[in-house]
């Protein structure tokens, strides 16, 4: 039986509270002080919740009305649709815009990467290592954390792995003196860019932020980051604009993304700083930097999932003739048990359903609700049975009699009864997939998150025996709506909308 | 009873009785609480990191007690921090020691939250209490985390058990807790690398080391502990619910307590999951931890 999970309830909140808290203002009018009040409250708690900072959220909150005010209700959408979309919208243009040049010069570059304790900078100073190196650009890592243990070798270490050298001095007592020496050495080996890991520190730690405004004067860097951890909540905006005014930051890096902090504290950073978010960390291996997308990064912290990412990733490993051909098919309403069986090839790839995964709301409760389900191993059970299909079973599994059942069963080596939910499952998902291809945003969203409350991500056991175990398929009045949905979107496309 | 007696107790009375409601009509400088006025609670309340949630219940308790009335906001917090306070309260016994033998100590937690740090810190205050200290280095994954525990364990004068980079933690706690038993030191304590809550495989590896070690010593570990970094927000809930889940957690080491963040998540999580905050640390030394206080964490929390 498909073990029940808690749904994200801030996903909960924001979709079905603005839902129900516009349902009067639908396709009336305009958004107005009053109507948007109780809209504005819980976009508010939401961006609480995700760790922006009180007085950034009320800025924000500001900002928002002033756009969302007088806005027609559009007939099609419904209102908190339209204030999603407004929102989502300011919070894209205040994490904007884009830049993760390094912009390095033609001579040394000497980067300066300085934080809170235990932010990460260490380790994203070998992922900028790394990445440089992915475009063939030498660098120099420079141990200036004189104070932590081990920070020394923890460099070592990770210059070792990606064999770029790092610069230290046993025993140094000041952290000036060693970058200094290491730029000065970078320069005569004529190494393009000198990345410094300084210690982490405090804000109201005033000696300490001394000793860093010492090395922006002395060694004067190019490009001076702060690294923010992910997970840090209302103290964001003291400490990031403490180290603002010591050091003119050129732009932040965030890391710890990879788990399901909603990462709020970013908005908070960009709004006390106004300089550009560079990198996000996704990992403790050295290849998890990525250039900051608004985008995703605003649907995190909206508590809306990162879609776009999920998107992205499986276009990965779906190629893009191969999509197209496949969009094209499911917008006319055709999927087969053949292209089922592609699906389930591509998502049978382990590990990759617990990434996609990660890229939804609630992830932490799906993932553990998923976790010890085989669902590559099940995959392979159903690719194994559309295997012993013959080519009209797979285009139309309605030819499927008892006969034809036994043989297919007996080919693939598995009961009877899982033809049967072979079947019933492939049906599901086609009803997904069309209806998925011809849906607008909105109800893409929408879809996927009744996928994600079906289990229906899940490929293998779960969703049979889920289905199979109280009977249920999609009722009528799923299918219907499904259909509407559908034909709604298809004249929408006609009149040039959507 | 004298006359002195009792005329100071009558005018404790009068000025109980001022306290309260008729002080309110001769305030000068009192505020009425209005909308702003509970606005700005509510400011002062979220940026402790409590969360919007519980911010927005205490809130409307005040409107609700205090509504129309004329008060100063340091008394309205005064009322809040009593409340907050009461929620925190803990038994005086911060580690559980084992009746006989060692008493085995495992730390958990997200990636830089400070459990290095920490376990360095327990160490120094064990060793200050006459305990002998073995220290198990579980984190075989991060760049020198190894080299680190160990700096820390020559300077402090404490035992310490390795593996090798990349080897399986779990077999390093069994041997650190292996050698525990058979020198029979006071307190063993397991260093485990930094992993994020969402990390299945990581969490089940931490389920693992409970288990390995469960079976060496019946009851063990004695104490589970929690390093949540005091700069963190809401996330950390979900980091308490997480590794309680894997682990088995006993208590909260809040660190990072020395800066400007005030901690506040503490309150949903011992809320939510009876989880107590047993230290806090307040710098990088390992002098630098104290008792969890709830008065003093309070106190501190609307400053
Ligand atoms: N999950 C995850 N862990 C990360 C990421 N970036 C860094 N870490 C981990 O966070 C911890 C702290 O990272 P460090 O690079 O040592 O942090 P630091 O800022 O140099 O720390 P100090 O020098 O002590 O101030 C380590 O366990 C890293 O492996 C990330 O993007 N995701
Ligand atoms: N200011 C301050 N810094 C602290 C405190 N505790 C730890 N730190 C610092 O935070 C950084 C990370 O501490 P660690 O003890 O290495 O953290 P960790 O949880 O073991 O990190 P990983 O093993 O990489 O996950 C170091 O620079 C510590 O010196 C504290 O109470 N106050
Ligand atoms: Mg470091
Ligand atoms: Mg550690």
């Amino acid at each position: 039986m498909l073990r029940q999970f808690p749904k994200s309830k801030m996903f909960e909140s924001l979709q079905n509270g603005l839902q129900s808290a516009w349902k009067s203002v639908r396709g009336k009018g305009k958004l107005t002080e009053a109507n948007m009040r109780e809209g504005l409250a819980i976009v508010e708690q939401s961006l609480l919740e995700a760790d922006v900072s009180y007085s950034v959220v009320q800025d924000f909150m500001g900002r928002v009305q002033e756009q969302a005010l007088g806005q027609k209700v559009m007939q099609a959408l419904d209102p908190g649709q339209q204030l999603i979309g407004v929102v989502r919208d300011e919070l894209i243009n205040l994490l904007g815009p884009v830049d993760s040049s390094l912009h390095l010069k033609s001579d040394t570059t000497v980067l300066m990467l300085c934080g809170l304790q235990g932010s990460g900078k260490t380790t994203t100073c070998a992922k900028l290592a790394r990445l440089l190196l992915d475009n063939n650009v030498q660098s120099m890592l420079v141990a200036a954390d004189l104070q932590r243990p081990a920070a020394i070798e923890q460099l070592h270490v990770n210059g070792d792995k990606l064999g770029v050298p790092v610069y230290s001095e046993p025993g140094a007592k000041d952290p000036v003196v060693v970058c200094q020496n290491a730029v000065k050495k970078a320069k005569a080996e004529g190494v393009r860019v000198v990345i410094l890991d300084t210690a982490g520190r405090l804000a109201i730690d005033q000696q300490l932020m001394d000793e860093l405004s010492l090395i922006d004067k002395r060694v004067a860097p190019d490009q001076v980051y702060l690294v923010v951890d992910g997970m840090t909540g209302q103290d964001a905006v003291n400490s990031a604009k403490s180290f603002n005014e010591a050091l003119e930051l050129n732009g932040v890096i965030m890391t710890k993304l990879d788990g399901d902090a909603r990462g709020g504290a970013l908005l908070s950073v960009k709004h006390v700083t106004g300089v550009p978010i560079k990198f996000i960390g996704t990992g403790e291996h050295l290849d998890a930097l990525e250039p900051f997308r608004p985008e995703g990064m605003a649907g995190r912290i909206l508590g809306l999932g990162d879609t776009l990412a999920l998107v992205d990733e499986v276009r990965k490993i779906v190629d893009e003739d191969e999509r197209q051909k496949w969009e094209e098919q499911a917008k006319k309403g055709e999927f087969t048990l053949d292209d089922f069986k592609l699906q389930m090839e591509k998502v049978a790839k382990p590990g990759l359903m617990q990434k996609m995964l990660g890229l939804l709301p609630g992830a932490a409760q799906l993932q553990e609700a998923m976790a010890g389900a085989d669902s590559a191993k099940e995959a392979k059970r159903f690719i194994g049975m559309v295997n012993s299909m013959t080519p009209q079973e797979r285009r139309n599994p309605k030819v499927i009699d008892p006969q034809r059942r036994a043989r297919i069963a007996q080919g693939a080596g598995v009961q009877a009864q899982e033809v049967n939910q072979l079947v019933k499952n492939y049906e599901i998902m086609k009803q997904m997939v069309t209806g998925m291809a011809n849906a607008g945003m909105g109800d893409r969203m929408r879809m996927l998150n009744q996928l994600k409350d079906g289990a229906l991500m899940n490929p293998g056991a779960k969703l049979i025996k889920a289905k199979v175990g109280t009977g249920k398929r999609l009722s009528t009045e799923e299918k219907q709506k499904m259909k509407k949905l559908r034909e709604r979107e298809l004249k929408k496309r006609k009149r040039g909308g959507g | 009873m004298g006359w002195f007696d009792l005329l100071k107790q009558g005018l404790k009375k009068t000025s109980q009785v001022l306290n309260t409601d008729i002080r309110d009509l001769f305030k000068q400088e009192g505020r009425l609480v209005d909308d702003a006025f509970l606005t700005e609670l509510f400011a002062i309340l979220v940026r402790t990191d409590m969360g919007a949630g519980p911010a927005g219940e205490i809130r409307d308790q005040v409107r609700t007690e205090f509504r129309g009335r004329v008060v100063h906001m340091q008394d309205v917090l005064g009322t809040v921090r009593a409340k907050v306070r009461e929620q925190l309260q803990q038994p005086e016994e911060p580690i559980q020691f084992a009746n006989s033998g060692p008493t085995i100590v495992v730390v958990v937690g997200v990636n830089g939250s400070g459990k290095t740090t920490s376990i360095a810190k327990l160490t120094h205050m064990f060793k200050q209490q006459g305990k002998s200290v073995l220290l198990g280095a579980g984190d075989t994954f991060r760049a020198a985390a190894v080299r680190q525990l160990t700096i820390w364990a020559e300077r402090l004068g404490a035992e310490i058990v390795t593996g090798n980079e990349g080897s399986d933690p779990a077999s390093v706690a069994h041997r650190a807790v292996s050698q525990a038993l058979e020198k029979n030191v006071d307190v063993c304590i397991i260093d485990t690398a930094g992993r994020l809550q969402t990390q299945t495989n990581l969490m089940n590896e931490l389920a693992k080391i409970r288990r390995v070690i469960t079976k060496q010593i019946d009851g063990a570990p004695h104490e589970v502990l929690l390093v949540l970094d005091a700069t963190a927000g809401q996330n950390a809930i979900s980091q308490a619910k997480g590794f309680s889940d894997a682990a088995g957690c006993t208590g909260i080491v809040l660190a990072k307590l020395d800066g400007t963040a005030k901690g506040g998540v503490v309150i949903a999580i011992r809320k939510q999951f009876d989880l107590p905050v047993k230290y806090i640390g307040t710098g990088e030394k390992s002098e630098d931890l104290a008792l969890f206080n709830a008065d003093e964490f309070v106190k501190a929390l609307f400053e």
